[in-house]
């Protein structure tokens, strides 16, 4: 069967499963739009109203439901515009795919109109990319680039391909049989004195304690790590993007570690005799000053990425595998234990913790932002998928919504893209049609993305958007409060009233000023089948606590104040 | 003067996929992760579709096994070892261009080349060009020996490295064909230490 390079590109997405894309047309992608018109029935594409959208739908798409996402974007200002969307995945170690047109062949390197090296320009931001010059490897380089995204530590891959290739015909069949390629061998099992190694520390341990990150979902290990934590009694601090990896009510999980985690977690870290570090990778927000990090603890460190290990904490005992195996490798030898001590320290703190929790704070006549998201979590039985953007508001979600199933977060942990979380919680509900999907956003990064607010009408998408309005870029300002003696410079925002913004797009809306109408707003949001935007007037000057400031050591915490401390 | 050679330089050597834009990739990793490196060199092997570089790093075994995982990530990278301790061959080569326009000249230059594996492979009224080929440590002393004669210009290709014996870094794997790479790669793995 003899295809242009445009249809095999569509028949290569149908056969990688794929159903949806996001993206945008223009001049050296314009075959493949027309081969998309021949497809439709089979493959919806979603048009966005700026690349930087597709790029972040299709990464909330992937974190939504751990398959591919896919983007498409012409030459040029189309890719360029797409950079943000890729670091974003890249840091965070999200499969997605980008499609790119580029000029066509004999123009390449000639500056031509809408030329950019696109390659050269997402080569550090991308799991691999590729310029396809000859269609007769289109068929198997699109098979490659869906192979490398999801597969060893997943991440972005961009194929770049010119205007005459797309057009170009060739006879077309989809490579069968697996992908092997010669320098790509993502590691899977432990060695065995690896395994044993690593359950000499814990059966030596008296204080230990397990980080779980992102790769405790990315590789399906949640029932292994529970067994793990229950079986050998070993509570479980999370990361930002570990969370969901195991339920946040079980007994045994102690909260969320690093700047923002809870004091409980992080006292627990720096006490700690034993790190078992599942699936994450000591990033400088979860460590604080490195020269005084868990210094009493051993550690193990496993992770799918070998150059994690070592890299910022050196590992006792390092397992560079994919973690469902080597905890089901670890699992049938691991001796029941029991750390009562240890435990019931821990539980001291998080009962100081709950003391100080926000919402034991009287407020009348204020509205808190811990206030919104807690009664959105309670509003929507906890059951909901929550898309942050970053700040403050994504930083008291972690804290005020707990989750209980793997996904359920998605959030820009490594990068903290704003503009991050409305067009990927787009993505995301493409992907699981069947939950309900909140942006929880704060009223400066959803004026990044806002654009995105006719792509959501156009599609009529079920996303229920919650502004976090203080009329402040809230998470810089409270650093230049705490470090830079309140001068205010460049954070207080003016916004647009955004109920009308929504207005002007057809989407029902709603403003929240007080905390007894939440409940009514967001089952007027459940209750529409199609987008809804709540505004929350918030108070304009909140901290978030607790807080290591960057750079300090990670007991050293600014904590909540207790209730009449002031808040 | 003298220039010592550091003992703390370690060899990393890398089989990767002879593609355009893989020592891009390698030069883009070797920048964006601040990797200090003291040479590289690049060059083709008996296997026309894989080249083999050879890194000199100013700095410990650790430091190298960063370089060594951070490499291997990528997809081009086909096989990557750290030469710490084992026992191997390594040359350097250089090109210098000496003054040689006096008969002392020309004699002290004579004299120290008899001495060293060097050639004198260009002799003109002015000047001269030593080929010098040896170890890196070979060569820094004979460059010092040269230098008060007088060095005009100098280019060196920087250390090629060789495991010795049966340490052999290779890999059956010929080209990104589809048809052809199931049955090179189920031949046998890569990079075998026979």
């Amino acid at each position: 069967m003899k295809l242009t390079g445009s249809e095999i590109i569509m028949e290569c997405l149908l056969q990688e499963g794929v159903h949806v894309m996001f993206g945008y047309p223009g001049g050296a992608i314009l075959p493949t739009y027309d081969a998309i018109a021949k497809y439709d029935d089979r493959l919806h594409h979603v048009l966005v109203r700026h690349e930087q959208g597709a790029s972040h739908m299709a990464d909330g798409y992937a974190r939504a439901t751990g398959e591919v996402g896919v983007c498409i974007a012409t030459s040029g200002p189309g890719a360029t515009n797409l950079v943000t969307g890729l670091a974003t995945a890249m840091m965070d170690s999200s499969p997605i795919l980008a499609i790119t047109g580029q000029v066509p062949i004999p123009a390449i390197g000639s500056d031509a109109f809408q030329e950019t090296d696109v390659t050269g320009v997402t080569l550090p931001i991308t799991k691999h990319n590729y310029l396809v010059t000859d269609v007769r490897d289109l068929a198997y380089t699109m098979k490659e680039a869906f192979h490398i995204a999801r597969t060893g530590r997943p991440g972005p891959v961009l194929v770049d391909v010119p205007k005459d290739v797309q057009l170009a015909e060739t006879e077309f069949e989809y490579p069968e049989g697996e992908i092997r390629l010669p320098g790509y061998h993502p590691p899977s099992s432990a060695e065995e004195s690896e395994v044993s190694a690593a359950l000499r520390l814990i059966e030596e341990a008296e204080r230990p304690i397990i980080l779980a990150g992102h790769g405790i979902m990315m590789s399906g290990a949640m029932q292994e790590l529970r067994e793990l934590s229950e079986r050998a009694q070993i509570p479980v601090a999370l990361t930002l993007l570990g969370k969901g990896g195991m339920p946040e009510d079980h007994p045994l999980v102690i909260g969320m570690m690093g700047m923002h985690g809870e004091a409980s977690a992080n006292l627990a870290i720096q006490e700690a005799d034993l790190l078992i570090a599942l699936g994450m990778r000591f990033d400088d927000r979860v460590t604080g000053n490195l020269k005084t990090y868990a210094l009493n603890a051993r550690k193990i460190h496993i992770d799918i990425d070998r150059s994690e290990i070592n890299k910022n904490v050196r590992a006792d005992v390092g397992i560079a595998g994919d973690l469902k195996t080597v905890l089901t490798q670890m699992l049938p030898k691991l001796e029941p234990k029991s750390h009562q001590q240890w435990i019931a320290r821990i539980r001291d703190w998080l009962e100081d913790s709950s003391e100080r929790d926000i919402l034991n704070y009287e407020t009348p006549g204020r509205l808190l932002t811990a206030q919104v998201i807690n009664d959105i979590w309670k509003h929507t039985q906890g059951e909901a998928i929550t898309v942050t953007d970053v700040g403050q508001h994504q930083m008291l979600e972690a804290q005020y919504y707990p989750h209980q199933r793997p996904a359920t977060l998605l959030t820009s942990g490594g990068l903290g893209t704003m503009g991050f979380g409305f067009p990927a919680a787009i993505g995301a509900k493409f992907g699981k049609p069947e939950e309900e999907v909140w942006a929880i956003v704060g009223d400066g990064g959803f004026q990044m993305t806002l654009c995105e607010l006719a792509t959501a009408a156009q599609e009529n998408i079920n996303v229920n958007i919650a502004i976090i309005n203080n009329f402040f870029l809230g998470m810089v300002r409270q650093w230049q409060e705490l470090f830079y003696e309140k001068r205010y410079e460049a954070t207080p925002l003016f916004n647009p009233d955004f109920c009308k913004l929504a207005d002007a797009y057809r989407i029902p809306n709603r403003r929240v000023t007080e905390r007894d109408e939440i409940e009514d707003a967001v089952q007027f949001a459940r209750d529409i089948d199609g987008p809804t935007l709540i505004e929350f007037v918030v108070e304009k000057e909140e901290m978030v606590y607790p807080m290591v400031p960057a750079g300090a050591d990670l007991h050293d915490m600014k904590r909540r104040p207790k209730p009449g401390e002031g808040s | 003067m003298t220039s010592q050679v550091d003992i703390n330089k370690v060899t990393v050597v890398a089989l990767v996929e002879n593609e355009p834009g893989v020592l891009n990739r390698i030069a883009s990793l070797f920048r964006r992760r601040a990797f200090n490196i003291d040479s590289l060199t690049v060059g083709r092997t008996h296997k026309p579709h894989i080249s083999r570089m050879t890194i000199r790093v100013v700095a410990g075994p650790e430091y190298a096994r960063k370089i060594a995982t951070n490499l291997q990530k990528l997809v081009n990278v086909i096989d990557v070892r750290v030469l710490d301790n084992e026992p191997h061959v390594e040359r350097d080569l250089a090109l210098i261009k000496v003054r040689n326009d006096d008969a002392e000249s020309r004699n002290t230059i004579t004299e120290i080349c008899d001495r060293y594996p060097a050639r004198i492979v260009d002799v003109g009224p002015k000047v001269a060009i030593i080929e010098m080929v040896g170890t890196e440590e070979i060569l820094e002393e004979f460059i010092d020996e040269v230098r008060p004669t007088g060095i005009v210009e100098m280019i060196r290709t920087g250390v090629v490295s060789m495991g010795r014996g049966t340490r052999i870094h290779d890999t059956n794997f010929t080209r990104r064909d589809l048809a052809k790479i199931q049955d090179e790669l189920s031949a046998g793995g890569n990079g075998n230490v026979i």
